[in-house]
């Protein structure tokens, strides 16, 4: 039988927000337990919860990176369930009013087509405390309590393991963009429930589903998704029916094992906030917002190759980091030349930034220095050795290119009869490897190349300097 | 009213009841929720509901962290911890 | 001087000339409440040492010069708001071992004004009653009407400014539960409009109808008190913007003769049905002839919904008191009943922890909100408090105030109608169509029964319209005995 696979995944997002949801705690990772805590988030008797309006607005953000219609009108609501990492035994959540609607993310669908993964809808929620779990106890951190977290629900739109971790690789890279979290998937920034089922193809009706809850990395979820696919599959050639349920992936064993099940866990007895007022957003509050949005980076990556005539590969490395593609279009509109320009971003400028261990945006390195450094590279007013022993210093000092060069003289050297006077010296000097080069040792040519060079104090025009060597080998 | 399962209601407000309790609540609900059944006579269409003795929107906070309790002093009043944790009966998942 | 027997305006006037200080006044009082533990029972803690702590720093500081609105000035507080350091049990057995470690907002206004704390009064457990009977510490007696119960929840506030035990007390209402105790004490109780004072640090009951206000002696201290209370707090969303007036000018400027001139109180028809008590009717319509002489035009105002008002209240107020009251789970903080399993002992622990008057409203709360009773009970609730609201906006064009009782009967004996739930439920049917309304409303003395136990009468206004109703209650205002 041939099964078609329907993936919905439901993604939270913990926001990179100074404070927490509903209350002035910071958020943090990895600080001892409980000293990130208040009244608040803590659940004690009387206190009451407030919204963050950063997180208001990061959701926002997300929303119309995502091409979501904003709400007019939001609220938030309680899910009530007992929990020992729930500190009110009730979760401040939003049910039927969320902040974002609709939307989508655009991936290479299978067999390589662009397809869209519809967005249900976002939503903005509080995350709960941490469980740790001991022998014969188990322990609550609340730290982490209370952090927002914006849900990201998809609609049953993915076909396979593969969509599914390219959705969320995109996701990811949008929210990465957009500067609303850190994404770092091992500090648990990014967790999926993931929904799976498998239906005859064709049908129309849905199979049913298993939701593997709480999933961080792609690579387990593309495992578990690999796992389940398989076993639903099984089951169904089997003739047996998939039981509705909540699994959990086990990293060890490589399988999806039932969750305990919890009877009558499903009655959360949603009611609306009664201690927070509505949210009600004007246009004019949402375009101020909008302002402050990137450009997504698919669409950025696509502009670049147009823009600037380079291959995809080049945009790719460069939008990594939305800094990186800032600094590589400044320097390119600078200097005039995308490919040169991306050339040296990519080799260069990258490879002083992974060797001196310093970031590009802490260097001294500006786009409109490199962008000079190139332009004079272009016009052959310098060579590239010259460049390239230019750089470091920029990197470190900064300055201005074409005032150093002529400061100090380092102009390329072009003038023939200059650099013949070179090359004859260099010839007198080194009449063994002369001899070497004309009994048939190729190699050596390339020796007497760096002798010219350092003879010309590195100025000489290099390939003036292959073409009168030959010439005068010959 | 028919449907006041106090078994089921009871689970979900995880409240241990005695025998007699579950007698004694179940039969005063039943009269409390035959009582406030009254309100189904009201013709509510198109009504909006009251959430708040007041209707302000947009109250925010600004996103800069206070001062919250040391860990001490939030631990002070667990019933039991384990290190810096608040202690729990095995949590089985 | 019976200094116990003082007012707050009385005693900022001793204090300020010097007639007696703070620690006299303090210690005045902490014998007298003592005293009257065994009998009266107002008090859950009394916390003399810290009382008289607080009377010598203030005595300290206006003898350098400082002046405060209540400086050195002894206030009692319901046991249902965080005072640092302090416990706070909301007078339930599931709070014992929990120490606050915060203040509530009003706490910390009340200690920026100079005020001395003397102890936690007793109410009925989270809130919950009418009669104080259901504290998990015992009840309160009615210090005026001897046998009787105070009323509730604020029960314990009440009778300690009634009996004299507190020169004012902070209580909190829901549903009625600073209005009818203080009826039934014979003192005054405001319920502020909703929003106007800040709940951050009062252990919730209905997050929707609660407000915290002043138990006082007379109008004057009341509007005294919420000058210190009132205001927008940024630790609780739902309290307002409103500018703060200085309520005790309310009434300045009033002609003597007839200090009512210009105001219209609207009598609403719902209020005065066949079930109120003789008595009490007959006080009101006294207070109703004082208003007239003193130049109220009167008039005839209907809130048609009043009828739905309890079960209204029973849906809306159970619904959220049961989310409300799911975080008391043995977990973070107070008493725990150990178990091996998680889920047996969240039940063990509330099983043992809250009386029977809080599982009723938990279990019935929760099932409002059930799945498959949420649209007939809890949404159609909202709905029915849209109707009730309109009620009281629509009276209000009609007339500045509304002149009514404030419970259907004077004070029971303790002990009778306990195992009657919808009986004391039917206490506040007066009461708590202001609450889902969220205006504002005033209890003050109206008189006694033949058998001596205090009625009041209740004022009750727009939102924001605490100004008229310290008018109004100025001037309505008996002397005192």
């Amino acid at each position: 039988m041939d099964y078609e696979v329907v993936i919905g995944l439901e993604t939270h997002v913990q926001l990179k927000t100074a404070t927490k949801m509903f209350c002035g705690c910071g958020t943090s990772f990895g600080a001892s337990p409980n000293s990130h805590v208040c009244p608040v988030c803590l659940g004690y008797p009387g206190a009451l919860p407030t919204m963050n309006r950063e997180a208001i607005r990061y959701t926002v953000m997300a929303g119309l990176m995502l091409g979501c219609k904003i709400a007019q009108y939001a609220k938030f609501d309680r899910k009530n369930y007992f929990y020992p990492d729930s500190s009110k035994d009730y979760q401040i959540t939003q049910l039927d009013y969320p902040l974002c609607l609709g939307g989508g993310v655009e991936i290479a669908g299978e067999g390589g087509a662009r397809k869209t993964v519809r967005i249900h809808h976002i939503h903005l929620e509080e995350d709960v405390g941490k469980l740790t779990h001991r022998a014969g106890c188990s322990g609550v951190d609340f730290n982490r309590a209370g952090t927002p977290l914006m849900e990201i629900v998809s609609q049953p739109d993915l076909r396979s393991a593969d969509e599914a971790i390219a959705y969320l690789t995109a996701l990811r890279e949008m929210m990465i963009y957009a500067g609303v979290s850190e994404c770092n998937l091992e500090e648990g920034n990014m967790r999926s429930d993931v929904n799976v089922s498998l239906r005859p193809r064709g049908q129309e009706a849905y199979g049913t589903k298993v939701e593997i809850k709480n999933m961080n990395t792609f690579s387990g979820i593309h495992a578990a998704l690999l796992f389940e696919i398989a076993r639903q599959k099984a089951a169904l050639d089997a003739g047996r029916a998939i039981v509705q349920e909540t699994r959990r992936w086990d990293t060890e064993a490589f399988e999806t094992f039932p969750m305990r099940s919890k009877e009558n866990a499903d009655d959360y007895r949603y009611f609306p906030e009664p201690d927070l007022m509505p949210i009600v957003l004007s246009a004019e509050q949402i375009a101020e917002w909008a302002k402050g949005l990137p450009e997504a980076p698919a669409k950025r990556r696509e502009r670049m190759v147009a823009q600037y005539g380079i291959p995809e590969y080049d945009a790719g490395v460069l939008s990594a980091d939305r800094a990186l593609a800032d600094f590589f279009e400044a320097t390119a509109q600078r200097c005039g030349n995308g490919k040169l320009a991306s050339n040296w971003v990519m080799a260069e400028v990258l490879a002083l930034t992974a060797k001196r261990g310093v970031a590009l945006g802490d260097s001294a390195l500006t786009p409109e220095a490199l962008g000079d450094l190139l332009k004079l590279l272009e016009a052959k007013t310098i060579n590239g050795p010259t460049a390239k022993a230019l750089l470091p210093e920029l990197f470190e000092k900064g300055g201005d290119p074409a005032a150093i060069v002529k400061e100090r003289g380092l102009g390329q050297v072009s003038d023939t009869g200059a650099v013949e006077a070179f090359v004859d010296a260099a010839l007198a000097a080194n009449p063994k490897v002369v001899a070497d080069f004309k009994a048939g040792k190729q190699a050596a040519l390339g020796f007497l190349v760096g002798q010219v060079m350092k003879q010309s104090k590195g100025k000489a025009s290099p390939q003036l300097v292959q073409e009168l060597l030959r010439k005068k080998l010959a | 009213m028919a449907g006041f399962d106090i078994d089921r209601v009871a689970h979900l407000a995880r409240l241990a009841l005695t025998d007699a309790e579950r007698q004694t609540f179940g039969a005063q609900l039943e009269t409390i929720v035959a009582y406030v059944d009254k309100i189904a006579e009201l013709d509510v269409e198109g009504l909006p509901a009251t959430l708040h003795g007041h209707a302000v929107n947009n109250i925010f906070r600004e996103d800069v962290p206070v001062e919250g309790l040391p860990t001490a002093v939030a631990l002070a009043n667990a019933p039991a911890r384990v290190e810096d944790e608040i202690r729990m009966p095995r949590v089985v998942e | 001087m019976d200094l116990k027997g003082l007012t707050i305006a009385g005693a900022l006037a001793g204090l300020r000339s010097g007639a007696f200080s703070s620690v006299e006044l303090t210690r005045a009082l902490l014998e007298a409440m003592e005293a009257s533990q065994g009998t009266i029972h107002a008090y859950v803690t009394i916390d003399g040492a810290g009382a008289l702590a607080q009377a010598e720093a203030a005595d300290r500081r206006r003898a350098a010069g400082e002046d405060l609105p209540l400086l050195g000035v002894p206030i009692a507080i319901k046991d249902n708001m965080n005072v640092t350091g302090q416990p706070c049990t909301a007078s339930s057995r599931i709070l014992e071992g929990y120490t606050a470690p915060y203040d509530a907002t009003v706490i910390a206004k009340l200690r920026a004004a100079g005020a001395v704390f003397l102890g936690r009064t007793n109410m009925d457990e989270f809130a919950l009653g009418s009669t104080t009977q259901t504290s998990g510490f015992g009840p309160t007696e009615n210090p005026v009407a001897r046998g009787c119960i105070p009323g509730g929840s604020s029960g314990g506030s009440a009778a300690a400014v009634g009996g004299d035990l507190a020169l004012a007390a902070l209580g909190s209402d829901t549903g009625g539960s600073i209005r009818q105790p203080a009826s039934h004490c014979g003192i005054v109780g405001v319920k502020p409009t909703y929003g106007r004072v800040s709940r951050y640090g009062i252990v919730a009951c209905a997050s929707s109808l609660d407000q915290v206000g002043p138990m006082t002696k007379t109008v004057e201290d009341a509007a005294l008190l919420m000058n210190v209370l009132s205001g927008k707090d940024p630790m609780d969303a739902t309290s307002l913007d409103e500018p703060v007036p200085d309520y005790t000018q309310a009434w300045a400027g009033a002609d003597p003769e007839k200090p009512l001139a210009g105001m219209t109180l609207g009598i609403p028809a719902e209020y005065f049905g066949e079930g109120l008590d003789p008595e009490v009717a007959a006080l009101t319509e006294r207070a109703k002839a004082r208003a007239e002489a003193l130049g109220a035009a009167l008039r005839p105002v209907s809130l048609p919904h009043a009828g739905y008002g309890i079960p209204t209240y029973y849906i809306c107020m159970t619904a959220e008191v049961s989310a409300n009251l799911a975080r008391f789970d043995g977990v973070r903080y107070g008493m725990r009943a150990p178990c091996e399993d998680v889920t047996e002992q969240y039940k063990r622990t509330r099983a043992e922890g809250f009386g029977a008057e809080v599982k009723r409203r938990v279990l019935l709360g929760t099932f409002v909100l059930s799945s498959g009773y949420y649209d007939a009970y809890y949404n159609r609730a909202q709905k029915v408090r849209t109707l009730i609201r309109r009620d009281f906006e629509a009276a209000f064009a009609q007339c500045d105030l509304l002149l009514a009782p404030v419970t259907p009967e004077p004070a029971w004996p303790l002990g009778v109608y306990q195992d009657d739930p919808i009986r004391n439920y039917l206490s506040d049917v007066l009461t708590v169509g202001v609450n889902l309304a969220g205006c504002c409303a005033l209890s003050l003395p109206a008189g006694t029964t033949a058998a001596g136990k205090p009625v009041g009468v209740q004022l009750i206004g727009p939102n924001f319209g605490e100004m008229a109703l310290f008018r109004a209650a100025k001037a309505l205002e008996l002397p005192r005995a």
